[in-house]
């Protein structure tokens, strides 16, 4: 079972990794049927970066309905109660799906576990590009539901029955089945991809690497494979289900048949929530990384990272009726999902401190990377705290399904998705691409995304406060709610958002700039301890010209008595 | 890449890499089926009158095709014992004896579901019912492609090519056994 490409064998190249890059290969098996997992990591990359430009059209249009109800819209027209319905819908799917899951987990995933560990490949390198390809095929399918007759599902992407059971209701047959077939066709590539990234970490270490000289975000990648891994299975189950209710007219959710449309809800957020924590770690990971280097200090608590993640993986499983309270669940249930909920603020909250810790001290640069690395604590911490008040069952009466719940989960997921990404996108660019990206670009962009974000969701947190209902087309009919103050706080959210939007536009420029005059990266050019800064920028096919060994911790900073601040894993003394 | 990436022949933990994929494949599925059969023992416990659905299963069906698929791991076990000498030839020959016991499952499966639907209990019939078709329509899903996985790991192993994979798919044969041992009871002879 060799792993000869036929375009390889045709040219009759029989020599060694060193000097496999200069193979000469075609546009099709290098970039489109490539087993590396570093142009893995760029298709998954690059797919996210599309979908998620999709997922940001989409919010535009139906911020602007918000903002200014039933006017022309540009680039869309007027935006029809069907069209709302599908465009939110698909807007969450999309950014939770088909950017957070592929650019943070499959993206990062794919190319520092075999760079950070030491090793030149996944171990499976071909169930790794069977991974991609499923996911680009839930990709065309989940596009192909936009456009089937009835247009795409409109049920929100959380998808309860009976809307999303019935077409009578949903009135989206055909789009409602497409989305729930590429919601589990990415299942599938997501649990291939999962089992590559568990078993590369756990086996094809580095000589000398034990599991606590392994660099904090490998492991927090690994863990949410594990998380994602663990509780996907009832919501496959789920989909199979609905999609029998959808097609076939068996009712597993239809009350009038004998099923009951709870049991959905509990199918789904018993994904839906470790969900949450299956994007916050590798994000949290990430953060973890640049936070040493840029303050040139040792990872404060490794261990109890390490303990305090495995802690969280494991609550997380206990959350998750926490979405549910509403829905008619006993109220002694609704008590214990309280306090588990609750509780797991604290595992969550000590990483913050540890961070924080590590911060206290250091020699802090504040590189475009670290911007976002503190942005990304900074916002998330009140991601966090506002969960307090959705997580107590009573309070939680009153919130649920407002704007409050939309302003929440947007301070957690945008920190993690949007944030996390650029902290970890501007951070490994030079090892990536072998250039470093423009510094003060990369400053606008990070300042007015962040003052954007804010002006966006801050007033939606007041909206929601004083009762606005989640998933209404138009304010107009509910007089309470119309009020010019009110409607103020609506058109200053979608200013907010179109600057988050337009900062977005000096990042496609600084990779232009970059791509074409960028600085040239040294190998290591941020002085950095992890085995990815061995390999040459960017890594050739087999990434190390010699297989690494590992000596050490990875966050040897600043250690007393040594001439340089920082100590490279590889490095034998 | 000409030969195996260096990251296939690392075992860091001890643990070769195949078996180690193998048992993380399993924990999704143990998930994936612990949803869809404990969706269906809370609705079995709301519903007592699902009895009177469960006691039109053919539990004589049920009952061979029990023993059919014990019988064809116990082949699964052999062919390990087989590969693990070294003898490739032989863990082919048992490889296949396991498939026809698959086939032989499939068969029964086929004759029971088609006179059930003959009689009326379709995938609509009731909650029962659905529950009935799809958990064991998945099962079937999983035999069929057990049945492949095997097929092409025998026509491997007759060249004595990566006997190790014979243990793997022996797992994975096991695993599907065990499923059915959970739905056994559950669909057909709790009533």
């Amino acid at each position: 079972m060799s792993e000869v490409q036929p375009s390889e064998a045709e040219h009759g190249h029989h020599d060694d990794h060193s000097q496999s890059e200069h193979h000469e290969q075609s546009f099709a098996s290098k970039y489109l049927f490539s087993l590396d997992h570093k142009i893995i990591a760029q298709q998954y990359l690059w797919t996210g970066i599309l979908m998620v430009l999709i997922g940001a059209f989409m919010v535009f249009v139906f911020r602007m309905q918000l903002a200014f109800p039933g006017q022309h819209v540009p680039g869309w027209g007027i935006v029809t109660q069907a069209n709302y319905n599908s465009l939110v819908t698909n807007h969450g799917t999309i950014m939770i799906f088909w950017f957070a899951m592929p650019v943070l987990i499959a993206s990062f995933g794919n190319f520092l576990i075999p760079l950070m560990i030491g090793c030149d490949d996944m171990v499976f390198p071909r169930i790794n590009r069977l991974s991609y390809q499923v996911f680009l095929l839930s990709v065309i399918v989940l596009i192909a539901s936009f456009l089937v007759p009835g247009g795409g599902f409109g049920g929100a992407w959380t998808a309860y029955p009976p809307l999303s059971a019935k077409s009578e209701y949903s009135m989206t047959n055909l789009g409602s089945s497409l989305w729930l077939i590429a919601v589990a066709l990415e299942f599938v590539a997501f649990l291939l991809g999962g089992i590559n990234f568990i078993t590369t970490a756990m086996n094809s270490r580095a000589p000398g690497m034990k599991f606590t000289n392994i660099p904090i975000v490998v492991w927090m990648i690994v863990i949410a494979s594990i998380l994602f891994m663990a509780s996907v299975g009832p919501l496959v189950a789920g989909a199979i289900m609905l999609l029998f209710d959808q097609q076939v007219g068996t009712g597993f959710f239809d009350p009038d048949k004998g099923g009951d449309p709870v049991l959905w809800q509990h199918l789904f957020w018993f994904f839906g929530h470790p969900e949450v924590y299956v994007v916050l770690l590798p994000a949290m990971g990430i953060v973890a990384e640049i936070i040493t280097v840029f303050s040139r200090k040792k990872l404060f608590g490794y261990k109890t990272v390490l303990l305090t993640v495995i802690a969280t993986g494991i609550l997380s499983f206990f959350v998750w009726a926490h979405h549910q309270f509403i829905a008619g669940i006993d109220p002694r249930m609704a008590n214990i999902f309280t306090v588990t909920t609750v509780l797991i603020s604290i595992p969550i909250a000590e990483m913050i401190f540890l961070y924080i810790a590590t911060l206290y001290g250091g020699s802090i640069t504040l590189s475009v990377p670290m911007l976002w690395a503190l942005a990304f604590l900074a916002e998330f911490l009140l991601g966090g705290s506002t969960g307090l008040f959705l997580g107590a069952s009573g309070a939680d009466i009153y919130f649920h399904d407002t704007y409050f719940v939309v302003a929440h989960f947007h301070y957690t997921f945008f920190p993690i998705a949007v944030i996390g990404f650029f902290a970890g996108f501007t951070y490994w660019f030079p090892k990536m691409y072998g250039k470093h990206l423009n510094e003060r670009l990369g400053q606008i962009h990070f300042w007015i995304t962040i003052i954007g974000f804010n002006l966006c969701f801050i007033p939606l947190f007041v909206l929601g406060s004083a009762g606005q209902h989640r998933r209404i087309y138009d304010y107009s009919n509910f007089p309470e709610l119309a009020t010019p103050g009110l409607q103020n706080l609506r058109v200053i959210a979608t200013v907010g958002l179109i600057m988050t939007l337009v900062a977005q536009v000096f990042f496609f420029i600084n990779l232009i700039v970059s791509f074409r005059n960028g600085r040239k990266a040294s190998a290591n050019p941020w002085n950095a301890n992890t085995l990815e800064w061995v390999a040459p920028s960017p890594p050739p096919h087999g990434n190390f010209a010699e297989m690494p060994t590992c000596y050490r911790a990875p966050y040897e900073y600043s250690v007393p008595g040594r001439d340089k601040d920082y100590w490279p894993q590889n490095e034998s003394s | 890449m000409i030969g195996k990436p260096i990251a296939t022949t690392r075992e860091a933990t001890g643990t070769p890499t195949g078996r180690l994929a193998v048992w993380w494949v399993i924990v999704s599925e143990i998930v994936i089926f612990g949803g869809i059969l404990g969706s269906y023992i809370m609705h079995r416990i709301g519903h007592p009158e699902w009895a009177f659905e469960a006691a039109h299963t053919n539990t004589l069906a049920g009952s061979i095709n029990t023993f059919v698929l014990l019988t064809s791991s116990l082949f699964a076990v052999l062919a390990h014992s087989a590969a693990e000498k070294g003898d490739g030839k032989k863990a082919a020959k048992l490889l296949y004896m396991t498939c026809l016991g698959g086939l032989i499952f499939l068969i029964v499966k086929s004759l029971e579901w088609s006179s059930e639907i003959a009689h009326g209990f379709t995938i609509t019939k009731s909650t029962f019912w659905s529950f009935y078709y799809v958990a064991a329509g998945l099962h079937g899903l999983h035999v069929i492609a057990g049945m492949v996985l095997m097929l092409w790991i025998a026509s491997l192993a007759k060249r004595n090519e990566e006997l190790q994979r014979v243990e793997l798919i022996g797992i994975y044969w096991h695993f599907v056994d065990l499923v059915w041992i959970f739905l056994f009871p559950l669909l057909y002879i709790a009533k």
